[in-house]
């Protein structure tokens, strides 16, 4: 049986992690940071999904072919996102004519 | 060549009789070893997540592109939510993560009364979001904001949200906050309704709006839009939510009859995976639903 077991010890700290990044969310919220508070809440959503993923879903002691696929996924969504906001973030470019 | 071929066909016979005395009950014959069919199944399993990641993708989508257009409603809508349920309700569900890793956790050590215990603690965090959600999808309803049949922008009634722990408590259990009256009061209709597309309008008796028209909607329109996203988005989660709870409530029966050991406890890693992405959607689902433009 290869399989790696996670501790006890390290799933209690990824999850005060989580709440202290939860925490953390709340609290940027009621600062006003103007554009930035979209990106520190998506920052530290990010960080949380990413502790959940490795850890709870023990991708960090997966085989790379395992880490490779979950990576993909995340691109995919990636792709969507991007390529669609080309087109939203973009329209107001024509309005303007000299 | 003919006598090559048997004797290679003999050896294969033997060696098939041969296996079978050596290998685990559970283990499938396509799979050369336990360690390859349970990698094949992470990876099946995470094929399925990754379709949930699209399709919970394409809401986020559709959120990203109407905050994008329309910001100011996003605001205000995010505003009505209670970030005290919010918060809660991420609080319970990264709780319930952990017990579900330490449900895991306790199938890889063997110990079934204790996958049992905490799959069924898994469970009830799961059903204590789910109350909560019950409680806000009510006040969004009292409150005139559910966005099919009569929503009614400017808020019409005052957000009924816990403002500490203590009412956070009561109200979970069903007390309502003092002052505040179980019954939504009858509102008295403004003689001169506009039911077109108008901000002045506390109505908006529309339906199946075309983009076009929501751009001519004005806030009333674009708060609608706002809560089309909170609902259907919320509402998706929890029904995944639900479904994940059924499958523990299965998974905690079997392994209450002794089904999972040390070697085979697939059902229940693949389930925790399951599990965790239903938490990670709501990690992301909370910030841009309930923190918008909070500083205000």
């Amino acid at each position: 049986m290869s399989e790696h077991i996670v501790s006890k010890k390290t799933y209690y700290t990824i999850f005060f992690a989580l709440l202290v990044g939860t925490a953390l969310t709340v609290a940027a919220a009621f600062v006003n940071l103007h554009n930035f508070n979209i990106v520190v809440a998506l920052l530290i959503a990010a960080v949380k999904a990413t502790l959940v993923i490795l850890f709870f879903m023990h991708i960090k002691y997966s085989t790379r072919l395992t880490k490779l696929w979950v990576a993909v996924g995340f691109i995919w969504l990636f792709i969507m996102l991007s390529i669609t906001l080309t087109d939203y973030l973009s329209r107001a470019w024509l309005v303007y004519k000299p | 060549m003919a006598v090559i071929e048997t004797e290679h066909r003999v050896s294969e016979t033997t060696d098939r009789i041969e296996i079978h005395s050596h290998h685990h009950p559970r283990l499938v014959h396509h799979f050369e070893s336990m360690e390859q069919q349970r990698e094949a199944g992470t990876l099946g399993m995470w094929w399925f997540l990754l379709t949930e990641i699209m399709f919970f993708g394409g809401m986020f989508l559709a959120y990203t592109i109407y905050r994008h257009l329309y910001f100011d409603a996003f605001a205000a809508g995010s505003n009505v939510l209670s970030i005290w349920w919010g918060a809660f309700n991420t609080a319970v569900l990264i709780a319930s993560s952990l017990t579900m890793a330490l449900a895991v956790y306790h199938a890889q050590m063997g110990n079934s009364k204790k996958i049992v215990f905490f799959l069924l603690f898994t469970v009830v965090l799961g059903l204590v979001f789910l109350r909560v959600k019950y409680i806000e999808y009510s006040d969004k309803f009292e409150e005139h904001v559910f966005p099919a049949g009569d929503f009614r922008w400017p808020l019409a009634e005052h957000p009924t949200a816990p403002s500490n722990v203590g009412q956070l408590l009561t109200m979970f259990i069903g007390i309502p906050p003092a002052g505040h009256t179980a019954e939504a009061p009858q509102q008295a209709l403004p003689a001169n309704i506009d039911t077109k597309y108008s901000d002045k309008s506390p109505y908006l008796g529309i339906s199946g709006a075309i983009p076009e028209e929501v751009s001519k909607m004005g806030m009333a329109g674009h708060v609608r839009m706002y809560f089309w996203l909170y609902f259907v988005m919320t509402g998706f989660h929890a029904l995944h939510m639900i479904i994940g709870i059924g499958i523990l409530l299965v998974l905690a029966f079997q392994a209450w009859k002794g089904k999972f050991s040390k070697e085979y406890h697939s059902y229940i890693e693949l389930t925790g995976l399951y599990w965790h992405f239903v938490d990670i959607v709501w990690i992301f689902l909370f910030p841009l639903l309930y923190l918008v433009d909070r500083h205000l």
